[in-house]
């Protein structure tokens, strides 16, 4: 006769009876636990960037840091205005080159793609997406500022810099090492991160919506831009705000070609594409290892901080956005 | 007048037909023009040596980057050590103990925004917790830098996985009397096993190329370490330091290093991309992104 115990129904029956409630409630904890380490990972990075922040915090206070153009290591004064005009201003840029591309692509692997390429365009995408954003840097730096400063922007200097009004944009030296190459490289970087996101919304809508809008006569245009675009603006939107959060935080692709210049001169000239300024994501990159006193490091940390703010809240504000928004929909 | 109007409607839209083909286009000529600098560049560096060797003097021919690889393969596995089981235990609390509660809902919250923090950011953190009372960079602390960048990733992958899971599937393993945690681990992980599995790859693809939070934290170093406690050079690292370098030679080994890299985290995307059909790089930032349309809201 055949022992219960060797038998496969017991067998399998086994760890359930072992393991029993506290192997249950164990499991729970431990859960429990991996999950509030988020908030106080993000707690910790704040609480911490803050300490380290405070002095700089003390001694330059908020409106004065975040306005002073001033960054002199030597005087131990500092001034955040340079480099958060810089990450905003290329992230801006970046963003307005990516961002109707970035349609454009998802448009064409959703709607005009014959049936065999599709995949292979959606793949290509994703590999672009996928590339570490060093490697961006580095091809930046090697491969793109040369052409930019040989080809392209003596072109602009001649042709776009005497426009005008918005001439301003296309004065400076020109040596491939500036805001436009920076900006050129962050859009390369995001727009088949965008691109993809967008894809995605669009593949949401049900083909029914769509073929009903193509009998009542709409071209494709005015189905994408009629039906399909309101249909998931709130995910566009969503796209839209990754993008420029991944182009704020970026540091890699950025520092390679960025110049790191903190003395743009004035206003006008920081609004050129053609000079070089400086991000903070490039300022910390650089210096944080150099920093010779204190002071200087807090400042850094401060930078870091605000740069953190930033990113943090940009992201909130827009998940509250689109929340309200669908709130107000649905009643 | 009719027909032109409609004339009109019709040419507008294959206009912008046709620069949508070209957005691809240029899209696509990118990573072609990218991959192709980088095989072009890096292919012709590659030699044994390159693998086998440390840095030959600034400057000299010769030599390799032993210490990258070595480095980059310690600080990535640490990483995805101290990553994966908590990024799978977060994302298993989220879809199996938390489901609707309003913890849950937050913490989904926050992993949404975190997936998008600046990765330089949590390498001046770390710096400060795990470097600065240590007096030296050291490797250790890149780990768990590169591990809080995959946190989120992994998190938000495995959660919506689980919950793709049929609630029917549960219930089944429930009627036979099994504890709750046994239900976890034997019915619903096995089912998203693929897709779990999926996101653990790209989340540590992604931290793999990433170089941001290694700068403050493991540095670089010249030499081939196994220490974890001094500095640590990886790959990611050593491109940075040697693109911007002033020696001819190094630039050569920053194209190879780039090679290589480039290699391995395209490979993870693609083996990724055959476990599951579908599994992108994106997937997590796209359920984050769906998670925002009303559609999906259900």
């Amino acid at each position: 006769m055949i022992e219960l115990k060797d038998s496969g129904v017991y067998r399998s029956a086994l760890p359930m009876k072992r393991n029993g409630k506290v192997g249950n409630a164990l499991f729970k904890i431990a859960a429990f636990i991996a999950a509030a380490l988020i908030p106080l990972v993000v707690i910790m990075v704040f609480v911490v960037l803050f300490i380290e922040a405070y002095p700089a915090i003390k001694t330059f206070g908020v409106w004065h840091f975040i306005t002073s153009k001033s960054w002199d290591a030597v005087d131990n004064h500092f001034g955040a205005f340079t480099p958060l005009f810089g990450s905003i201003y290329v992230t801006l840029w970046a963003f307005i080159f990516a961002a109707p591309i970035s349609i454009g692509v998802a448009i064409y692997i959703t709607e005009l793609a014959p049936h065999w390429l599709k995949p292979i365009v959606t793949t290509a995408i994703e590999l672009l997406a996928a590339i570490p954003t060093v490697i961006y840097g580095m091809w930046g730096l090697f491969v793109l500022a040369p052409v930019m400063q040989n080809h392209v922007e003596p072109w602009i200097l001649d042709h776009l810099a005497t426009l005008p009004i918005i001439g301003f944009l296309f004065n400076g030296p020109g040596i491939g090492i500036d805001t436009l190459t920076t900006a050129v490289i962050l859009s390369i970087m995001i727009t088949p991160f965008m691109s993809s996101l967008i894809k995605d919304a669009f593949s949401l809508v049900p083909e029914v919506v769509k073929e009903s809008a193509y009998g009542l006569g709409a071209t494709r245009w005015e189905v994408i831009r009629k039906v399909v675009m309101p249909y998931v603006s709130s995910g566009i939107f969503g796209a839209g705000i990754f993008a420029i959060g991944r182009a704020l935080g970026e540091t890699m692709a950025v520092s390679f070609v960025n110049g790191n210049n903190h003395n743009p001169g004035s206003l006008l000239d920081m609004l050129s594409l053609l000079n070089s300024v400086t991000t903070i994501t490039v300022t910390l990159a650089d210096e944080f290892t150099e920093a010779m006193t204190h002071l200087y490091l807090s400042a850094l940390f401060y930078l870091a901080l605000i740069l953190l703010t930033i990113s943090f809240s940009t992201l909130a504000i827009a998940k509250l956005i689109v929340w309200r928004l669908e709130r107000r929909w649905k009643t | 007048m009719e027909n032109v109007r409609i004339k009109a409607r019709v040419i507008k839209s294959n206009i912008i037909m046709i620069l949508s083909t070209l957005a691809a286009l240029y899209g696509i000529l990118f990573l072609g023009w990218i991959l192709v600098s980088i095989i072009y560049h890096g292919y012709e560096y590659l030699n044994l040596d390159f693998f086998t060797q440390d840095p030959a003097p600034p400057g000299m021919p010769g030599g390799g980057l032993r210490m990258a690889f070595i480095g980059q393969f310690l600080i990535t596995t640490i990483a995805a050590f101290i990553g994966t089981p908590i990024g799978i235990m977060a994302g298993i609390f989220l879809a199996e103990y938390g489901r609707g509660t309003w913890w849950a809902i937050f913490i989904r919250n926050l992993a949404d925004i975190v997936i998008s923090m600046p990765a330089i950011v949590i390498g001046a953190a770390v710096y400060v917790i795990l470097v600065a009372p240590l007096h030296s960079f050291n490797g250790l602390s890149g780990s768990v830098a590169l591990s809080i960048l995959s946190l989120p990733y992994i998190t938000i992958a495995t959660d919506e996985m689980l919950k793709l899971v049929p609630k029917e599937m549960r219930e089944a393993a429930y009627a036979l009397g099994a504890y709750k945690h046994y239900v976890i681990k034997k019915v619903t992980m096995r089912a998203a096993k693929t897709g779990i599995l999926t996101g653990v790859i790209l989340g540590l693809a992604r931290m793999a190329g990433e170089a941001a939070p290694l700068l403050f934290t493991s540095f670089n170093n010249d030499h081939t370490t196994f220490n974890l406690l001094k500095p640590m050079a990886t790959l990611t690292i050593t491109i940075f330091i040697y693109a911007t370098g002033p020696y001819h030679e190094w630039h050569e080994q920053a194209w190879a290093a780039g090679f290589v890299l480039t290699l391995g985290v395209l490979a993870a995307v693609i083996i990724a991309k055959y476990l599951v059909h579908g599994g992108s790089f994106t997937a997590p930032f796209m359920y984050v992104a769906r998670r925002m349309t009303k559609i999906n809201k259900g």
